[in-house]
């Protein structure tokens, strides 16, 4: 879809991911720019609500990044997030809204290429599906 | 001037509804409508749902009747799942089902009923309420009547869970089974119902059919329709609740079909109007001709008087004397007479009470074992359950797919069988007792309601108090909805 | 009605989309229904009571003490009633789960109007209707012209449609429940503030629970409740059966737990909760027994319908409040 900038928000956990989200800022790394940071202490954090609000507020997609496995701070955090993960897929599916909308990743936080590269591909793949009709719907309940 | 009375909603009842009575230029009767304005799609939203949470979920079509949709839903979904339960569980469901007509017909009867028979349908309105009926019996009645619902509330939350939203069923049987001093002390209750029961017919005998004014309102006022009479029964033709085959008869008595339940796609069919939400089945073999009674309109009832007439007999003793009873004083078999819904209602009380008893007295149902064993692979993906409701002939027919996730359901509600009766029954009380030109009073108001009442669509109120009065205000407007004139009843 | 007894309450009981079991909760109550109208005046309840919309329209605004409203909104009419009592009543209190939550009928926000229409006029198997006809809001027959509720695409709560003082959970909400609230408020005890839930517990359904709980609930795979021989004593979670007593509201005695069958959420969301089921999903997410993605995803494969069953009774008030059917469809 033209001209259409997806907003992403994504929940970057404060060890791992927002560091390697920051170490791409300050590489000076190009990246898209549709992506909202939001900064957890782990991505275990990130309850279900987080993500059925972030839709529910306008975001068109969501991305979780968390600590690769067996490297969490929190030793089982990103597990946690993960199980999760697989729930909220299977229920924003039922629910009619396409999964590739969310997103976990693993990002270290020496890894502010791939975080950029991870924004990018979320970026163009949320593009694809177009804007995320969830808020609209709710502010027009018929 | 056309003339229009609008009644809305319809009250003392279970669910939404409004009378529309329309008046030609002479002010007779000309027409009415009986609209039913809700609709909240259980045929649609229990797509996708797993088979078994179904028996959960269809509890909530009706929260007065919600052991029939139990008990309908457990069979449907025994069937999809292809067993059949264990005779302990079996009769556990009857039981518990038994209770469940007990507490229902008690109330009916009581709050919805007596009042019209026991006070008078033109007593005044300040009399005509269940306060009247204490007046006229005594007041031991009403604490009575409390007392023996409560005590059926009680055996149903007991066997099921949930005392209003059973949760009882699981596929292949129950969840719970019985002690011997939980089954002692039902077998006890039991015998209480019988008494109870027994009671209130001797009620019915002092208070109605001895008074001839009353037997003449019955047989002979604006109340009768000659319609195909449904219901279920078992191997011997007597009268069963909670399984057997469906039997229709004609207005002769004569056998029209008697069918498995899950035939019931050949038999029935059902009418979609613009004016209601509520479908309008019928007799397919015989065809929709319109809100017409007699042997060539598919048109038919489902009411506690249509299963004695489809039935040759009661299958307890006591209720079975009361059965012959009723239809030697009501002048043979079968009877159409719309009001006799009330007398049928009693003798079904004594006969669930009776069931109840023979119930809680068999030995197996302390039984242990309460589930037959689910194959996955065995699955046949579609099932059929039906009961009878206390006001009519209940179906759930289920598809799923592999898993037993529903793929579609299609259900038939037991009044909904007699929306197309009820319609008819009140244009006739209207035409009979609207008088050409004059506007209705309170009697001839509460007379048509009568009409609605015996098919107990639904709800009863054994409260202690319903306002001495029936408040009620009729808007007769004219063709531009303007009120020309208002009939209160305060 | 004593229309001259100032010191009674002005009591009314009114349906929206329900089924009539929290009509029966309120006679429930049994032999105590005298304290109540030894306390109170019912000036409105269609189940019970002849009065009709007209005699309500005609009260004065303020004129009803406490309204208890159940059912959901799903059509005109229930909107309309729900404007009409609001105004006429001092307290509004979202009556039951429907009420409350959207219920039971808030399963119809999987669909739509147009394909709840489709199955239950057109596509039923007994129905006979080749003209396709469904019902209409406005319909003109030889005699003049009849009308019914328009029938809304979205099931709503009370809560969206009017200002809700209090909200008392359950489908339907225990009767002893329904007692204590009521005689709090006619003793004229302090309430709680606005918009609280009444008649419920504080703590989830779990404190409750006399079933026999471990700290140990991990598990390999999830049940459904006939796939496994319940020992009628241990936490249903621990036997793999999914059971929505961690995330709902304790206050109905466990009934559904007493009948062995496993809670599916009536009595509503534990305090400070907003969306149950997504709590829910958190909560049995940590249950399973795996840190591999594929052994997760099989797991998860061993739960059937994770939207109706989270959301069985509060998909309306949830967060994303409805499934995204493929079009909008336009209200008449």
């Amino acid at each position: 879809m033209a001209n259409f900038e997806p907003k992403i928000v994504a929940f970057l956990c404060n060890w791992c991911s927002y560091t390697g989200a920051d170490l791409a800022g300050t590489s000076r790394m190009k990246y898209a720019h549709n992506i909202r940071i939001i900064r957890v202490m782990c991505s275990g954090r990130v309850d279900p609500t987080f993500v059925l609000k972030s839709l529910r507020e306008g975001a068109d997609g969501v991305l979780i990044c968390g600590c690769h496995p067996g490297d969490c701070h929190y030793h089982e955090g990103n597990y946690k997030c993960l199980r999760r993960y697989e729930f909220i897929k299977q229920y924003l599916t039922e629910m009619g809204i396409d999964k590739k909308r969310i997103r976990l990743d693993w990002i270290s936080a020496s890894e502010g290429k791939q975080f950029a590269e991870l924004a990018d591909a979320m970026t163009e793949q949320v593009a694809e599906l177009g804007p995320c009709r969830v808020r609209s719907i709710m502010e027009n309940v018929t | 001037m056309k003339h229009r009375i609008t009644i809305d909603p319809i009250t003392r009842l279970e669910g939404h509804g409004k009378i529309e009575i329309f008046l030609d230029k002479e002010g007779a009767v000309e027409n009415v409508y009986f609209q039913v304005p809700e609709l909240r799609g259980f045929e649609k939203f229990c797509e996708g749902r797993a088979v078994e949470e179904l028996s959960q979920i269809v509890t909530k079509i009706c929260g007065v009747c919600p052991g029939c949709h139990h008990m309908a839903s457990g069979k449907a979904t025994d069937a999809v799942f292809g067993v059949t339960p264990p005779p302990t569980a079996l009769k556990l469901r009857e039981l518990f089902y038994m209770s469940h007509f007990v507490h229902s017909h008690i109330a009916h009867f009581y709050a919805l009923a007596a009042p019209d028979f026991v006070v008078g349908p033109d007593a005044p309105p300040g009399e005509r309420n269940i306060l009247g009926v204490i007046g006229k019996v005594g007041l031991e009645i009403g604490g009575e009547v409390i007392k023996q619902r409560k005590i059926a509330q009680e055996i149903q939350a007991l066997l099921g869970g949930h005392q209003t939203h059973v949760v009882m069923n699981i596929p292949g049987g129950v969840r719970k089974g019985l002690t011997i001093d939980q089954r002692d002390d039902i077998a006890k209750k039991a015998e209480g119902f019988i008494e109870f029961a027994k009671f209130s017919l001797k009620i019915f005998d002092d208070v109605v059919l001895a008074n001839e004014k009353y037997v003449d309102i019955i047989l002979n006022g604006p109340y009768s329709l000659d319609l195909y009479s449904m219901g279920l029964v078992d191997e011997n033709n007597h009268v069963n609740f909670y399984d057997g085959k469906v039997r229709v008869v004609d207005q002769e008595g004569q056998e029209h079909c008697k069918y498995s339940p899950d035939e019931y796609i050949e038999f029935v069919s059902e009418r979609v109007e613009p004016w209601s939400y509520l479908k309008f089945p019928y007799l397919k073999k015989i065809g929709w001709k319109g809100f017409v009674d007699g042997k060539d309109s598919g048109v038919y009832h489902a009411t506690p008087l249509s299963r004695l007439n489809a039935a040759d007999g009661m299958a307890t003793p006591l209720a079975q004397e009361q059965y012959e009873r009723m239809y030697k004083v009501l002048g043979g078999k079968p009877v159409h007479n719309t009001l006799a819904m009330h007398w049928a209602r009693l003798v079904e009380l004594l006969y669930s009470a009776e069931r109840c008893l023979e119930l809680a007295t068999d030995p197996q149902i302390t039984g242990k074992e309460l589930r037959a064993k689910i194959d996955k692979n065995n699955i046949t993906g579609e099932g059929v359950g039906t009961v009878e409701a206390q006001r009519g002939t209940l179906t759930h027919h289920y598809w799923t797919d592999e898993k037993g996730i529903v793929k579609k359901a299609n259900i038939i509600v037991g009044t909904t069988n007699n929306n197309a009766a009820i319609c008819m029954s009140l244009k006739k009380a209207a035409e009979g007792l609207i008088e050409k030109g004059k506007e209705p009073d309170h009697a001839i108001l509460n007379m048509i309601e009568m009409a609605f009442r015996a098919y107990d669509p639904c709800f009863s109120c054994a409260t202690h108090r319903l306002p001495g009065d029936m408040p009620m205000i009729v808007n007769i407007r004219n063709y531009n909805k303007d009120i020309i004139h208002t009939v209160k009843r305060d | 009605m004593d229309k001259e007894n100032k010191e009674k309450l002005k009591l009314a009981v009114y349906w929206g989309a329900a089924c009539g079991g929290c009509c029966v909760s309120v006679l429930d109550v049994h032999e105590k229904l005298l304290d109540i109208v030894a306390a109170a005046d019912l000036v409105f309840w269609p189940i019970a009571l002849d009065v009709k919309y007209a005699d309500v329209q005609k009260m004065p605004e303020g004129h009803i003490d406490v309204c208890l409203f159940n059912g959901a909104i799903r059509n005109s009419e229930n909107e309309l009633m729900a404007v009409m009592l609001r105004q006429k009543s001092k307290i509004m209190v979202a009556y039951g789960a429907c009420a409350q939550m959207g219920g039971i009928p808030g399963l119809g926000n999987f669909h739509d109007r147009k394909s709840i229409f489709d199955r239950v006029y057109k596509d039923s198997e007994s129905t006979e209707n080749a003209e396709g006809i469904t019902p209409q809001p406005k319909y003109d027959v030889k005699e003049g012209r009849l009308d019914i509720p328009a029938f809304y695409n979205d099931v709503k709560t009370l809560r969206d449609v009017v200002c809700v003082d209090y909200f008392i959970p359950g489908c339907p909400p225990q009767s002893e429940r329904l007692l204590e609230v009521f005689m709090a408020i006619s003793s004229g005890a302090e309430l709680p503030s606005k918009e609280s839930v009444l008649g419920a517990l504080d703590k989830s359904q779990c404190d409750e629970c006399k079933r026999k709980k471990t700290d140990n609930k991990k598990v390999d795979r999830f049940y459904r409740p006939w796939e496994i021989e319940d020992d009628g004593e241990t936490c249903f979670l621990e036997q793999g059966v999914v059971c929505m007593g961690p995330a709902t509201r304790g206050g109905c005695g466990v009934r559904c737990i007493e009948g062995n069958a496993p809670c599916r959420g009536c009595y509503g969301p534990p305090p400070d909760v907003t969306d149950p089921g997504a709590k829910m999903m958190s909560a049995i997410a940590t249950m399973i027994d795996s840190n591999d993605e594929e052994e997760i995803t099989e797991i998860m494969a061993s739960i059937d319908d994770i939207a109706g069953t989270f959301y069985r009774f509060s998909l309306p008030s949830s967060i994303l409040r409805r499934k995204l059917m493929p079009e909008v469809v336009e209200v008449d």
